[in-house]
């Protein structure tokens, strides 16, 4: 009887997994698409859930991601080369002096809760960024402003302090987008932009819903898509399972590139590898010693082999970089080979700068994978020219940025950079590199004084000549843009030039 | 001889623990290979393929580093027991003796411990104090202590309601004197048996920390972290993900069941 | 006996409030302020402080504390730094996993411990016994994660019966979500199997040489009836206690087995709001977790209590 009793329990298990199971296909089957029309819903996966969906007063990228150019416009917009565009600003006139910048606003444009764009909007959604109050994380890029006007409704004239080259191109950021006065502040919670998507819901932990905008002012680069849905998987075993079973479309940036083989095998699938911005850098404490001797840092650069970072850390994607400056930058040069890996060489160079025998110190590394592996890789090679690295692992954000970025103390660390175009960062003061280099922010100086894009790009090239140098940090390489999606899904962007997932051209191609 | 054919677990209990204790101090002067020693070329070799056990995903000898890790597993849940065990045990007897208002606190202050789940406390305290082997010892040895303050004190209490012990108080001998001659050697027994049982505990948590990221840096490796960097390789490499879980089980059984037999012989009137 | 209820309760808030006060202070000393993990490494100093204005952050520690005390007492438990929504919302949202997880892990393991245990403790030291003593042993030395990713390696990377991780919402179906759900309970259900099948071993045991046992016997009821019947309801009552503590020890095990299996509960909240610094939902969520413990123990107590006459006279 007793055994009885174990034996019928075991079998009302097994009824109840049957169940289960019956019922979870039914559930597939249910959501299986009717094979006719091509579909016009895709669900998008993302690693990291966005903390707020304002890109105007947060950082992370995650934000920018859901919601920049679905959601939220801009005066000017960054294309998928990188290149500035005309968005709600139709087209501007900048004086010769460069100090003052005349935008004609494009008419008949609406938020989504209805609210009219003019040139007081813009205005307002200026100063929100620059004003005293203002929780911006990119407030100094509208530092140069002096005065916002309004002539007329279609009129937008800013006045600058100093010549500022690249604000065309930072009008174009998530944190310029424009909101909505009425309903700004509530932005985090219930975006309302002028883009092609309206925002639906939001289930904290799990997903984002937006829907196409129908009356989107732009009628050629209105969305093709009825329902766009972000879904958070943080764990890379998960993604890929969800790509698999079809439960995502599309991983624009799939998070483990050691699982891009298993699903290059799945033929519904494509892998696309492009380029995002993430330069991966291991900075140094220029202030400290041994590394306020540059010859110090160069032998470190000397006993990376790059390629062989990449391929323990990250699967063999990426691409090695000699300087702070990606292949999607205009204007990049390739400076790989300015202190190749050669350990005999390195340890010659820290034999002069008075280390024969090596030193020791201490690594803050984050906790996520690419850094803790490429950290231990870092740390084995520099053990073959006698460094001894001692790795701890700092918890990221809150921990790096209470003691690495804000408190200057460290010796070495590693993060991925994930702003486009910032090789201005060894220009400012204070930053965490402790890097002072008179010349090179002169430089930086100049690149803001010229519109001229050719002029520019020269000397940013004379940057990263200097960066890869006096190497303030370990240049190793750039993230690779794991794209996988479902091979009848058209239209996402190959590479990242800025941090995004632009919709409005993404459709089923059958 | 007879007890261990009567409880064969315990044979076995204790087998396996000589077994991993052994390996764990071998590691100290021979492994197979150096441990941190990386081959990329080789990376994510299986078992036999290269070395015994394999390699991991820089190509690092499985087996060597399972062999340090059981030293480090052993050696901080180790610290963390003992350190618990005497600040409990301190404290428990201390209590013991003095009773009235220490008790409330005492305990009151053991409630506020144990309200909060280990595993939350632990994280509070990696970020507090970041993470590492300090860490990972003092969020471990935090919730041994009201186990063993509670313990020693309801064992404690029995033995000072002895005739003996009210003997003693009635000549005038001083408490501190009691509690070293009267109470400890009589709760000796208990302690010992709790610490072995604890020490398995200590192993899982110390796992459970390092698989969080919180027990020692890199690149000393731990099973705990081992099994965390297996999870994205589960398809191309599942021993990664078997081999430092079967240690971190066998480890906590054998402390076990040697913890179950050790109550048998010391502290027979326990059932169960 | 009600004042001894009363004293006991009276205790449970003094517990609560000072471990809501020490997780305020731990929390406010910790590295890292939200403003800047919010802000970002661009922000400008007086950004940063902007912010902290607007988050109140800039208030002395003593006052945060009283007004988020205050607020708690009234039923509000604050807002989400970096949601930006009621925290009291989201811990409802996070609980429709993590509490449909811990029962379906509790279900699991009382379909498994209780059987075995009632037969091991029927045939002592026999077939039985020697394997459930040996499930036990073993069940409670495997850490619920790693189960977790054993259970991943067979039915999704290798079966792909069932999801590696995620969850599909109860809106999806609750067949899908119950699917999601049931890998990770099996991997929290294990341990805690091995240990109610010793619970329900020792207990049957005991009451089997109880003397209305015997005395059932001696009527004439078969020895199945007597196990069944009068023996197994009164064993169960430590066995019961046991779940009742269990609760919480698979509420807290999930911050590990949500983790590995990527699923959006309670746990996962914690863990996230660590690494936010969203102090504020932290706080209500270990405040949530020691209530819940808190008043385990005293219903455990309390039922105690009202089971065995004794302990009522034995007041300390």
């Amino acid at each position: 009887m007793g055994s009885q009793f174990l034996s019928a329990s075991t079998a009302l298990t097994r009824r109840a997994v049957m169940g289960l199971a019956m019922a979870a296909s039914l559930v597939l089957a249910a959501g299986m698409p009717a094979e006719a029309a091509p579909k016009t819903s895709l669900t998008l996966g993302m690693s990291v859930e966005p903390t707020g969906l304002d890109p105007t007063i947060a950082a992370p990228v995650a934000i920018g991601q859901v919601t920049w150019q679905n959601v939220f416009e801009g005066l000017t917009t960054i294309d998928r080369n990188g290149k500035v565009q005309p968005q709600l600003a139709e087209s501007w006139t900048i004086s010769p002096d460069g100090l003052i910048y005349t935008f004609k606003l494009r008419q008949g444009v609406t938020f989504h809760n209805g609210e009219a764009f003019d040139s007081a909007v813009a205005k307002f959604s200026i100063d929100r960024a620059r004003g005293a109050d203002s929780v911006n994380p990119q407030k100094r890029y509208f530092a140069a402003i002096d005065t916002v006007e309004t002539p007329d409704a279609a009129t937008l004239v800013l006045k600058l302090k100093q010549p500022a080259g690249s604000l065309l191109y930072w009008l174009g950021w998530p944190s310029s987008s424009i909101v909505a006065p009425k309903s700004a502040a509530d932005n985090k919670t219930t975006p309302i932009g002028t883009g092609p998507f309206k925002f639906v819901s939001w289930t904290k932990g799990a997903s984002v819903e937006l829907a196409r905008n129908p009356d989107y002012w732009n009628k050629a680069g209105a969305a093709r898509l009825d329902k766009a849905t972000f879904r958070f998987i943080a764990d890379a075993q998960a993604q890929a399972a969800a790509l698999k079973a079809g439960d995502v479309d599309a991983f624009p940036e799939f998070g483990a590139p050691e699982l891009i083989d298993s699903l290059k095998g799945d033929a519904r699938l494509a892998t696309v590898i492009g380029n995002t911005e993430l330069k991966v850098v291991a900075g140094m404490n220029n202030a400290k010693k041994p590394f306020d001797d540059k010859r110090v840092r160069q032998a470190l650069m000397m006993a990376v082999d790059r390629q062989a970072v990449i391929d323990g850390a990250w699967s063999g994607f990426g691409t090695p970089i000699g300087s702070h400056y990606t292949p999607n930058d205009r204007g990049y040069v390739d400076l790989t080979k300015t202190y190749p890996y050669d350990p005999q060489k390195a340890k010659a160079l820290l034999a002069e700068a008075g280390y024969p025998n090596g030193f020791s110190f201490t690594m803050k590394a984050p906790q996520m994978a690419y850094a803790q592996r490429a950290s231990q890789i870092l740390q084995a090679m520099l053990a073959e020219i006698g460094v001894t690295m001692t790795i701890e692992t700092t918890e990221f954000p809150a921990k790096w940025v209470a003691d690495v970025f804000k408190g200057g103390n460290y010796d070495m660390t590693i993060v991925a950079h994930a702003e486009p175009m910032d090789i201005d960062i060894y220009a400012r003061d204070p930053y965490y590199f402790n890097y002072k280099n008179p010349t090179f922010n002169e430089i930086l100086k100049k690149v803001e004084a010229t519109a001229d894009p050719a002029a520019q790009e020269k000397l940013y090239a004379e940057a990263q000549t200097i960066l890869a140098t006096d190497v303030p940090a370990l240049y190793l390489f750039v993230m690779p843009k794991l794209g996988v999606w479902d091979k009848k899904v058209a239209g996402l962007w190959e590479n990242e030039p800025i941090p995004s997932n632009v919709l409005s051209e993404v459709h089923w191609t059958e | 001889m007879s007890f261990l054919r009567r409880h064969p677990t315990f044979l076995v209990g204790l087998v396996i623990t000589l077994a991993l204790v052994a390996l764990a101090l071998l590691s100290l002067v021979w492994t197979p290979m150096p441990p941190t020693r990386m081959q990329i070329i080789h990376k994510l070799k299986p078992p036999m393929a290269h070395g015994l056990l394999g390699t991991d995903q820089f190509g690092r000898d499985v087996a060597s580093m399972l062999m340090v890790g059981a030293w480090n597993s052993l050696s901080t849940s180790l610290l963390a027991v003992a350190l618990g065990a005497t600040l409990g045990t301190g404290v428990g007897v201390l209590v013991a003796a003095i009773r009235g208002v220490t008790e409330t606190v005492v305990m009151r202050f053991c409630d506020i411990i144990f309200a909060v789940p280990p595993i939350l406390s632990a994280m509070l305290l990696g970020a507090f104090i970041g993470s590492g082997r300090f860490t990972a010892i003092i969020a471990i040895a935090v919730f041994m202590v009201p186990v063993f303050a509670r313990l020693t004190l309801s064992a404690a209490s029995q033995i000072w309601t002895r005739d003996y012990v009210m003997a003693a108080i009635g000549m005038g001998r001083n408490r501190a004197k009691i509690t070293v001659v009267h109470v400890l050697p009589n709760i000796a027994n208990q302690i010992i048996v709790q610490v072995t049982i604890q020490l398995g505990l200590a192993i899982l948590t110390e796992a459970g920390l390092s698989f969080l990221g919180l027990g020692m840096p890199p690149p000393a490796p731990t099973w705990g972290r081992m099994l965390s960097d297996a999870q994205t390789f589960l398809g191309q490499a599942p021993w990664l993900a078997l081999l430092p879980g079967l240690a971190i089980a066998l480890a906590v059984m054998g402390l076990n069941m040697l913890g179950d037999g050790l109550r048998d012989l010391l502290d027979p009137r326990d059932p169960s | 006996m009600i004042a001894l209820i009363v004293r006991r309760l009276a205790g449970l808030i003094v517990t609560l409030l000072l471990v809501s006060a020490v997780i305020f202070a731990v929390m406010d000393l910790l590295p890292g302020d939200p403003a800047s993990v919010i802000l970002g490494t661009s922000a400008s100093p007086d950004t940063l402080a902007a912010l902290q204005k607007e988050m109140g952050l800039d208030r002395p520690l003593a006052v945060r504390y009283v007004a988020w005390l205050a607020g708690v007492l009234q039923g509000d438990f604050g807002r989400s730094y970096t949601y930006g929504v009621p925290v009291a919302g989201l811990i409802a949202e996070r609980l429709s996993v993590t509490v449909p997880l811990a029962l379906i892990a509790i279900l699991i393991s009382v379909v498994l411990a209780i059987p075995l245990g009632v037969q091991a403790a029927r045939h002592q030291n026999g077939g039985w016994d020697v394997f459930s003593g040996l499930f036990s042993h073993v069940s409670i030395a495997v850490p619920a994660f790693w189960v977790g990713l054993l259970l991943i390696i067979l039915f999704s990377t290798t079966l792909g019966w069932l999801p590696a991780g995620g969850f599909p919402g109860w809106a999806g179906g609750v067949g899908a979500a119950l699917m999601a759900l049931l890998l990770p309970a099996v991997a929290l259900a294990l341990p805690q199997a091995g240990v109610l099948m010793r619970v329900t071993r020792s207990a049957v045991l005991e009451v089997m040489n109880e003397d209305f046992v015997r005395t059932a016997r001696a009527k004439g009821l078969s020895e199945q009836t007597a196990l069944w019947r009068h023996a197994v309801p009164n064993a169960l009552i430590p066995v019961v206690t046991m779940l009742g503590l269990q609760f919480t020890f698979l509420i807290a095990g999930a911050v590990l087995v949500e983790n590995v299996f990527n699923l959006p509960g309670l746990g996962r909240l914690a863990y996230q709001a660590l690494s936010q610094r969203d102090v504020v939902v932290m706080q209500d969520v270990v405040l949530f977790f020691s209530a819940l413990v808190i008043l385990m123990n005293f219903l455990v107590d309390l039922a105690y209590l009202l089971i065995d006459p004794r302990l009522r006279a034995g007041v300390r």
